[in-house]
């Protein structure tokens, strides 16, 4: 074989293998949606969504506390974290040269990586103890406070993205900065933002560890944000490790409400991103 | 021209910029106020611990509840074997995967297969851990792990009982987990590597992958790296899935069949039945320790991504 | 000057802050139509307090009893930290835990069950025989394999297979190791000086599960392995479990008869404060491993429909409840108990 056969060999194979890494890593999204679709899908039903949950070894029931459970968590953590991420991000970004934009900026993206389970143990500390119970609540701020960090970046970067011509334009049309910001710059970048955002929601819905011991759980509806509640990933942690059959068909129900509600919020978020918004 | 007047703070608030101004700054803040209330509650929280053990807390392997006796060294251990196993089946796959689709891949490809890895990024750590209980732990045990002791039971890696759950079940559903990260920082920073690196390569008569090989990978070497850095943080700091299959076990063992303990999953198990205040302080400790191991790691990652991406956008 | 967009983000932070603070008073919870106790605790009576607090919400639909099986540890704790209203433990409360509260707790007993070695061995569908040295033994690591001496000499028909036991215990803190260890200490002076009886100890061997039904779901899903867990746990999943020798030499299974004779001694000499153990009794039929499972109370609750509730629901337990334990297969508490309780109640204030 000459050399030049041999570097076309080479060549070839190494796209082989290469390619083959990027096959097996997409399979394994259709493996997890596969096992979801075919174990979670013969166990949802009506009783599923409507139903409490029966206690361990009775058959049937459902989680309709703990879906409705995880909005409430959901949504404390977007009421609380959404409006800060965002206007902290426009500071960021529209206010932003100097010292302390900087730590601010720096600070975000550590606490980016921090794991989870460190933030529940934060909101134990900040929302269970002083308040003596646990709740929704707690569970709300556990959530927000991985929220934010990720969503003030994401809207930093996309404020960034709109052209300074835009803000120079507004200015020089006689807006003060604050209203070019408000009515300019801001409506111009709110795919981008709103994409971040939505990210951001899919990302905290399905963390289960923070919850554990902020919003604990109940096998009621909760009717009060001041009260233990369901969730559905702590369901599914629950039911997965147990050892009652019908409890791990719902464990299996739950993933994949779970993961179809991650896989629309992300696809979803995605699309509205694509067409035409600035892309970094 | 008019003298400069004294502004008063309220003076310069009827002005809409300033306000603004203020209330974004404040809101901004609040990020340097979580930052330091989490920082000052694990250290707080953490404080009977710290002095009851000091630094030999890190290298006891003894953790006894009832005898008052915490140390950290069997979690740690469990935590870096976990992600090390991770990273070995994660790094190569991963980046082999990046390189396919920044470099090899016809474009439309390369878009959709990387818009369904980066999905992957978005599953949540309970449904791997759903997946790994009932789908990986019983191919682990029986056909896998007798498999692997049976030509490679020499190492002291492959030796031992085979339960199903253990170290290599917890590295491998991770390894799942953190190879969408690799994959999509990765790719991101080969793209970044400026195109005439590659028509330099090619116009002396490379093949497209020692174009590749030589050129594109060394070039954008500092990103990829730091894409490892931060799947090793994302690795480090997983709790569910690998709670529900390392066993639960605190010990430091060789082979990789045993069962272990991280530092996530003891939190998440003891947490809520701690106690004793002691052994709540050990356990808020071993969160400290996570928290400072994922933020050195996370800023040096940064820091290397950044590094490549400014290289690349500066020269291009 | 605030723009809107300052004024939407405040006002659901105000509006959220405002129900927070409204929803923590007495008068919105009352307002609400429903009452609703927390408690947590011990995964040992999970599946008849899961049962009971089902059946008293549905005969006081105004009442929720939430109770949350996150292990006997746990339930202590959060008592202790005052984010429940009540525990639940297989093992009383030790003098130094009592010291630590802020106010006084008793004990309720609920239950008698039994703690059984469950295990899990393809091709053996049959009932071992457990002797208290085989269990030591298993449990501190020194018999490694089914096909041991200790077990084979008293499982003559059996086949036992040459494998390694896969040892299954609590990983947190919980009352039925508490039960098995206090159980073990007292047959295995060998296993009392070295691992000793808690809820939460050094395990010389084997895998943790959360929560006894984290043991039973690796018990199941692992050939070869051997765990102990409460008897309700092993019935509901169809699980093999041993028989096991007590102080008399008879190996007894673990059913409502042995379990309640295995009170019988104590249940005359009962302490005011209901805190026994009735591990390794006297009685030829009594089951080895057996134990109360108690309630934990403080004495003083300050909202008085929530005092007035767990009231009422302890004494429905003591009448109604028992009757329900049987389908279960927890057996019920023995008549004298039942009277020096209901005596005791009138304790929460």
């Amino acid at each position: 074989m000459t050399r030049h056969q041999w570097r076309k060999l080479v060549n070839a194979v190494m796209f082989s293998i290469t390619a083959a890494c990027a096959a097996a890593a997409v399979c394994v999204l259709f493996w997890i949606l596969g096992f979801l679709l075919w174990n979670g899908g013969k166990s949802l039903n009506l009783s599923f969504f409507t139903q409490l949950p029966k206690p361990p070894g009775e058959v049937g029931g459902g989680m309709a506390n703990a879906i409705v459970g995880s909005a409430q968590i959901v949504l404390i953590a977007s009421l609380m974290g959404i409006p800060i991420g965002f206007l902290g991000g426009i500071y960021l970004a529209e206010f932003g040269t100097g010292a302390f934009p900087f730590f601010v900026r720096y600070t975000a993206d550590l606490l980016n990586g921090v794991p989870s389970i460190v933030m529940g143990i934060f909101a134990y500390a900040v929302a269970v103890r002083p308040m003596h119970r646990f709740s929704a609540l707690a569970g709300g701020v556990a959530l927000s406070v991985i929220l934010i960090p990720t969503t003030i970046r994401t809207t930093e970067q996309f404020l960034r993205a709109v052209p300074q011509m835009l803000r120079e334009g507004a200015l020089a049309l006689g807006a003060s900065k604050w209203k070019s910001i408000a009515t300019v710059v801001v409506p111009a970048a709110v795919r981008g933002v709103a994409t971040g955002i939505i990210l951001g929601i899919a990302r905290i819905a399905g963390e289960s560890a923070p919850l554990l011991f902020t919003s604990f759980s109940n096998q009621y509806w909760s009717t009060s944000l001041n009260q233990p509640t369901a969730s559905l990933p702590v369901m599914i942690f629950t039911y997965a490790i147990s050892p009652y059959a019908d409890w791990h068909r719902q464990a299996w129900a739950a993933g994949l409400v779970l993961l179809a509600l991650m896989l629309l919020l992300n696809i979803s978020a995605r699309l509205v991103l694509s067409p035409g918004a600035p892309r970094n | 021209m008019a003298a400069t007047t004294q502004k008063t703070f309220l003076n310069r608030l009827r002005n809409g910029d300033e306000v603004a101004h203020l209330i974004t700054l404040m809101f901004a803040a609040s990020i340097l106020l979580i930052a330091g209330l989490l920082v000052l509650e694990l250290f707080g929280s953490s404080t009977e611990a710290r002095h009851k053990f000091g630094w030999n807390f890190f290298f006891t392997s003894k953790w006894d509840p009832v005898a008052g006796q915490f140390g950290a060294l069997p979690f740690i251990y469990g935590t870096v074997v976990t992600s090390a196993v991770a990273l070995m089946i994660a790094v190569p796959l991963g980046i082999g995967a990046a390189i396919f689709l920044a470099e090899l891949a016809p474009p439309r490809i390369s878009d959709a297969l990387t818009f369904i890895i980066e999905l992957l990024a978005a599953v949540p750590s309970v449904i791997y851990g759903l997946l790994a209980v009932f789908a990986l732990v019983p191919l682990l045990r029986d056909p896998i792990q007798p498999f692997l002791k049976s030509i490679l039971g020499f190492l002291p890696f492959f030796q031992g009982p085979s339960y199903g759950v253990g170290f290599l079940a917890a590295g491998l559903i991770l390894a799942l987990m953190v190879i969408p990260f690799i994959i999509s920082i990765s790719r991101e920073s080969l793209l970044s590597v400026p195109n005439d690196q590659r028509e330099a390569a090619l116009a002396l008569g490379a093949t497209r992958w020692e174009s590749t090989w030589h050129v594109v990978v060394p070039y954008a070497r500092l990103g990829i790296i730091g894409s490892i850095f931060l799947a090793l943080a994302r690795a480090l700091g997983e709790t569910m899935a690998v709670t529900m299959v390392i066993g639960n076990t605190p010990q430091i063992a060789a082979s990789l069949f045993a069962t272990g303990y991280t530092i996530p999953a003891v939190i998440a198990n003891e947490f809520t039945e701690a106690t004793e205040n002691l052994h709540l302080s050990a356990l808020v400790e071993l969160g400290l320790v996570l928290f400072l191991l994922t933020i050195i790691i996370n800023a040096l990652a940064r820091l290397m991504v950044l590094a490549t991406t400014r290289r690349g956008t500066a020269q291009s | 000057m605030m723009t809107r967009k300052h004024v939407m983000g405040a006002v659901p932070i105000l509006w959220l802050i405002g129900w927070s603070l409204a929803s923590n008073s007495p008068a919105t919870v009352h307002a609400a139509g429903t009452l609703l106790i927390n408690g947590a605790g011990a995964t040992f009576p999970y599946p008849i307090y899961a049962k009971w607090f089902d059946a008293y919400h549905t005969a006081h639909g105004d009442i929720q009893i939430n109770y949350q099986s996150i292990g006997s540890g746990g339930g202590i704790r959060q008592l202790l930290a005052g984010t429940v209203e009540f525990g639940a433990s297989d093992m009383p409360m030790t003098d130094e835990q009592l010291g630590q509260a802020k106010m006084k707790i008793l004990h309720f007993p609920t239950v008698l069950g039994a703690v059984v070695p469950t295990y899990n061995i393809p091709g053996v569908s049959q009932e071992l025989k457990f002797t208290p040295e085989a269990l030591a033994g298993i449990f501190l690591g020194t018999i490694r394999k089914w096909n041991d001496s200790n077990l084979t000499k008293a499982n003559a028909g059996v086949k036992l297979p040459a494998e390694d036991i896969v040892v299954v215990h609590r990983s947190e803190g919980s009352g039925t190791t508490f039960v098995w260890t206090d159980y073990l200490s007292k047959v295995s002076p060998d296993w009392k000086s070295k691992v000793g009886a808690a809820a939460s100890v050094s395990w010389p061997a084997g895998l943790g599960g959360k929560g006894n039904e984290g043991v039973s779901g690796l018990v199941k899903q692992t050939p070869y392995s051997l765990g102990y867990v409460e008897l309700i746990y092993a019935i509901q999943n169809n699980m093999s479990y041993g028989v096991v020798r007590n102080s008399s030499g008879n190996f007894v299974k673990a059913n409502l008869a042995s379990v309640t004779k295995a009170a019988a001694a104590v249940a005359k000499t009962m302490p005011d404060d209901f805190r026994v153990s009735i591990t390794n009794p006297p009685g030829k039929d009594a089951y080895p491993i057996a134990s109360f499972t108690w309630l934990l109370v403080p004495s003083t609750i300050s909202d008085s429909s929530k005092k007035s509730a767990i009231v009422g629901f302890l004494h429905w337990m003591l009448h109604d409840g028992q009757k329900m334990t049987e389908a279960l297969s927890y057996a019920p508490l023995p008549p004298e108990v039942v009277a020096k309780e209901a005596k005791a109640i009138s304790q929460v204030q």
